[in-house]
């Protein structure tokens, strides 16, 4: 990848940004959630990660990756598009639909994990729960977040949190990870992030 | 009859001078005239042209009085600056016996805003299969000389022959829709890049130029006088050319659409640019315009074609084709030629009314000469709204463009037929 | 974002990449449990046929269906359009009926077009006259790009009556723009002069389909009728067959990998032999699959979000 130039580069950050979690600190929290999954799911068994995109994908592959090596248990891992069951579809232009690809095994029986980074309103999750009702008949489903920042505008919950962030409604929570934004990172905006 | 002194007129562009017209004729000219019983209009800045000749306008009646009528296609004329029409025979029922020309030219005198000379059909029905009474027509109260099945081509070539050779008995002329019909079957639109890539049915050039040349070589062998109506390809100039340079006795026209637009007009797919023969490309516009100014082509007639909504207002391979062309052609002249005020009188003014026979027209406006005659205001310039047209059709292809000149003033024997922009009744 | 499809030409290289992608995620609905999305419910989508085309009017119908869209059935036989009403006036009808979408097949070319100027909704072209039909060669493109794994740097082939044909020309436009080459093939009075110059200037003419064959990665037959040959274009279907048609012996002139395609309906034994048509390099009854797949894709890119 090119280095930015002084043309492409970002504006300067707000001055009310703050760096929440470090890289180091997400890994702790992904481990941590992995740890979890293991106990409440006596073992990950017959348990499914569906990340939803774009950054719950490569949480799920994380997460099976630390399951992977501190239990030697290998858990399916999918990618859930939720595009073309939003609520919002007809206040943006339209939205690129991504790829969904179900585990060889399928989710039929299985406890799905949704996995995504921020968890909000909850609109996101009712739109994955319905379109997980369509791909599927899963056992149980079960919904891990890297961070809730409350604000919840439906009656859903986690059950796996990495980190519990209270904020305002004006504030904005951010995530990167390195493999969709060259590094680990959690901020709080006191505004919107200049994209 | 009304008086009418024209106060520091240009007459084709001459220094200004004061013009007096009465009793029909253009009684006086030169510079402070003073006529106390006269109606003065303030021609400053105005250039007096004489009445416009228009060899080819469809008037529409009898048969489709809801797309035009003989008043309201005059009206449009007279807007125009014309004073004289060539009505075309393609009416409902056609204009093939005299009872039908007399009508027409009845109409077109009870109008009383332009001359309006009845064109007859050349075969009875427009059929193309025998010949109508050319000679009643000719005989009639109409006194017909102009003889075309415009909207058709005579395609049969003995019945072709026979039309040239008969009408030399009472010195008529044919005047040819130039259209081979069986490379046109079907046809929508000029065939180039534009029609491959629209997926319409092309009319190819040489439909037109092949009945042109077959059409000089017949007027040439019988020695009779041939019209070869709305010319639109560079080579049909230049068989124009040739015919002329060998001395055949050929006259031509080219339509003011034929002048400015080409087929990329027809890319939105709307029927108001669907004509026939169809809009060409640039490099028939600039031969068209060429052999405007050298002469090859004679004269601009408009093909006035209204047309009602509903046959415009829908898909193309089912529109009618035609465009109104009345109220916008000295514009397009002026926007095509410039002010060439001598080219333009010759263009659209002596040289139809010489080939239509029509002695009182086309003569410049000087003392002793009939007062038809048409006031144009060059430094305007106009947005063409289709509601503003005095015809009862919209179908201008020229909407909301901009366009130079305006008609101020025309005189019909001496009365006005328009004043002030607007027509007198 | 583009808010009819009339032409292939209104598609650029990255929205009609994007059409593909989401096709193929479409593609996966047809294989689920329940072969519905919700993306577009509540959206009015009006099948406008002019012509009888049962396959394509099933195919837009099954594709706004499984994306929840209602959709209204409009057929030129037995409605107002038999009896005479414009083409404007049922537009009008169409638009109070609050249709979001106009699916529109016309003999007469450009009458999408026309369409799109008088209704609010989007209209997408399903076959106009001898002019277009994007969406076939949508999914023309995506049996290529499905089984040969791209477009870019392809050799196509298309072969037969182009003068009358949409799909070569909608194909021409959308495959030169997605970096394939095409060469038309067919005898001269079938393939205008110039239509390089007025579709895509890499676009290649051949009269001689066996010089073709060999470099070529896809074969694409457009049907032939035989009632051609009354206007003069080609002598006897006998003769087109001989000289155009795709048989087994030419088949086997092709590399390994290539396909035959044909938008159907086939005329077998003109352009086409049973043994072609039938052989595991055709794409026939795969290109009808697609169609739904990438309807769907074009139906969404339209409707599923605020366009306006």
């Amino acid at each position: 990848m090119a280095y930015p130039t002084a043309a492409q580069s970002p504006p300067p950050r707000q001055p009310s940004v703050k760096v929440i979690l470090t890289s180091a600190d997400v890994q702790r929290v992904v481990d941590r959630i992995a740890h979890q999954i293991l106990e409440k799911t006596q073992g990950a068994a017959d348990t499914v990660l569906l990340g939803v995109p774009t950054r719950g994908a490569p949480l799920a592959g994380r997460l099976a990756a630390r399951i992977s090596a501190f239990e030697g248990i290998s858990v399916p891992v999918g990618v859930l598009d939720i595009t073309l069951y939003r609520d919002d579809l007809r206040r943006h232009a339209t939205r690129a639909v991504g790829p969904t690809q179900l585990p060889p095994g399928g989710i039929d029986g299985m406890r799905v994990i949704l996995v995504d980074d921020v968890l909000f309103s909850g609109r996101t999750v009712r739109a994955a729960l319905d379109a997980l009702g369509d791909l599927g008949r899963p056992a149980m489903v079960q919904l891990a977040v890297l961070v809730d920042r409350g604000h919840r505008q439906l009656p859903i919950r986690a059950d796996y949190v990495g980190k519990n962030i209270p904020t305002a409604l004006a504030e904005n929570v951010k995530v990167t990870l390195a493999e969709t934004d060259g590094v680990d990172e959690v901020r709080l905006y006191g505004e919107e992030p200049a994209r | 009859m009304n008086s009418y002194l024209l106060k520091n007129v240009s007459v084709l562009g001459a220094a200004p001078t004061d013009l007096l017209i009465r009793d029909g004729v253009v009684a006086e000219t030169g510079t402070g005239l003073s006529a106390p019983d006269a109606t003065v209009v303030d021609a400053a800045g105005l250039v007096a042209l004489p009445g416009l000749v228009d060899l080819h306008t469809h008037l529409r009646e009898p048969g489709r009085e809801d797309a035009e009528t003989v008043e309201t296609g005059s009206r449009s004329a007279a807007l125009g600056g014309y004073t004289a029409v060539c009505a075309m025979a393609n009416t409902s029922p056609v204009a093939d016996t005299a009872g039908v020309v007399e009508q027409v030219w009845r109409l077109g005198r009870e109008a009383g805003l332009v001359d309006v000379q009845p064109i007859g059909a050349v075969t009875v029905g427009l059929a193309g299969e025998r010949l109508a009474e050319l000679g009643a027509m000719a005989d009639s109260a109409a006194r017909v000389r102009i003889f075309s099945d415009d909207g058709h081509c005579v395609a049969d070539p003995r019945l072709m022959r026979r039309a040239l050779e008969y009408v030399k008995a009472f010195d008529g002329i044919i005047a040819q829709h130039a259209e081979e019909p069986r490379l046109t079957e079907g046809a929508q639109m000029h065939e180039g890049e534009v029609s491959t890539r629209l997926g319409l049915t092309g009319w190819p050039a040489v439909a037109e130029e092949a009945i042109i040349a077959r059409d000089v070589l017949l007027a040439e062998h019988v020695g009779s006088r041939l019209h070869v109506c709305h010319v639109s390809t560079a080579g049909s100039v230049e068989v124009l050319r040739h015919a002329k340079a060998r001395g055949v006795r050929v006259t031509a026209e080219v339509t003011p659409h034929h002048l400015l637009l080409t087929d990329a007009r027809a890319e939105t797919y709307d029927p108001v640019f669907k004509v026939n023969p169809p809009l060409r490309t640039a490099t028939d516009i600039a031969a068209l315009r060429a052999a405007l100014v050298d002469g090859v082509i004679d004269i601009i007639a408009t093909d006035h074609a209204p047309h009602a909504v509903e046959d415009k207002e829908c898909e193309w391979a089912y529109a009618r084709p035609g465009m109104l062309g009345l109220e916008t052609a000295l514009s397009i002249a002026l926007d095509v030629l410039g002010p060439e005020w001598d080219l333009i009188a010759d263009r659209m003014s002596r040289t139809p009314a010489r080939i239509a026979g029509l002695t009182e027209h086309g003569h410049d406006p000087a003392p002793g000469a009939p007062a038809n005659l048409t006031l144009v205001d060059p430094a305007a310039r106009r947005v063409i709204e289709p509601a503003e047209l005095a015809s009862r059709s919209r179908n201008t292809p020229y909407a909301r463009m901009t366009l130079p000149g305006r008609i101020v003033a025309t005189f019909l024997r001496g009365e006005a037929t328009v004043l002030d922009g607007k027509a007198v009744r | 974002m583009i808010r009819h499809l009339l032409s292939g030409a209104d598609l650029d290289a990255d929205t009609a990449t994007q059409i593909l992608d989401t096709a193929a995620e479409m593609a996966a609905v047809a294989g689920r449990e329940v072969k519905k999305l919700p993306a577009l419910r509540g959206r009015t989508v009006v099948n406008l046929f002019y012509e009888d085309s049962t396959r394509t009017r099933i195919s837009f119908e099954a594709a706004a269906k499984r994306l929840s869209a209602d959709v209204i059935n409009f057929s030129a036989k037995g409605s107002s359009v038999a009896k005479g009403e414009s083409l404007k006036d049922t537009a009008l009808t169409l638009q109070a009926m609050g249709a979001d979408a106009v699916v529109v097949r016309h003999p007469a070319s450009g009458a999408p077009h026309r369409l799109a100027d008088w209704v609010d909704g989007s209209v997408v072209n399903a076959g106009d006259g001898t002019h277009e039909h994007p969406t076939q060669a949508l999914l023309d493109a995506y049996t290529m790009r499905s089984r040969l794994g791209r477009l870019a740097g392809l050799s196509v082939a298309v072969v037969g009556d182009v003068l009358h044909s949409r799909v070569a020309r909608s194909n021409v436009l959308l495959l030169s723009t997605l970096g394939a080459k095409v060469t038309l093939v067919g005898p001269p009075t079938l393939i205008p002069v110039d239509i390089a110059a007025a579709l895509a200037p890499g676009t290649d003419v051949c009269y001689d389909l066996d010089a073709v064959l060999p470099s070529s990665d896809v074969v694409m037959m457009l049907r032939v009728q035989r009632e051609r040959m009354n206007d003069s274009y080609f002598p006897s279907a006998r003769e087109y067959a001989r000289r155009y048609g795709l048989d087994g012996p030419r088949m086997n002139r092709l590399p390994e990998h290539a396909i035959v395609m044909h938008p159907g309906p086939m005329n077998r034994g003109m352009e086409i032999t049973p043994e072609v048509a039938d052989s595991s390099r055709s794409t026939i009854v795969e290109q009808v699959a697609n169609g739904v797949s990438v309807r769907m894709a074009v139906l969404y890119l339209l409707l599923g979000g605020n366009n306006r």
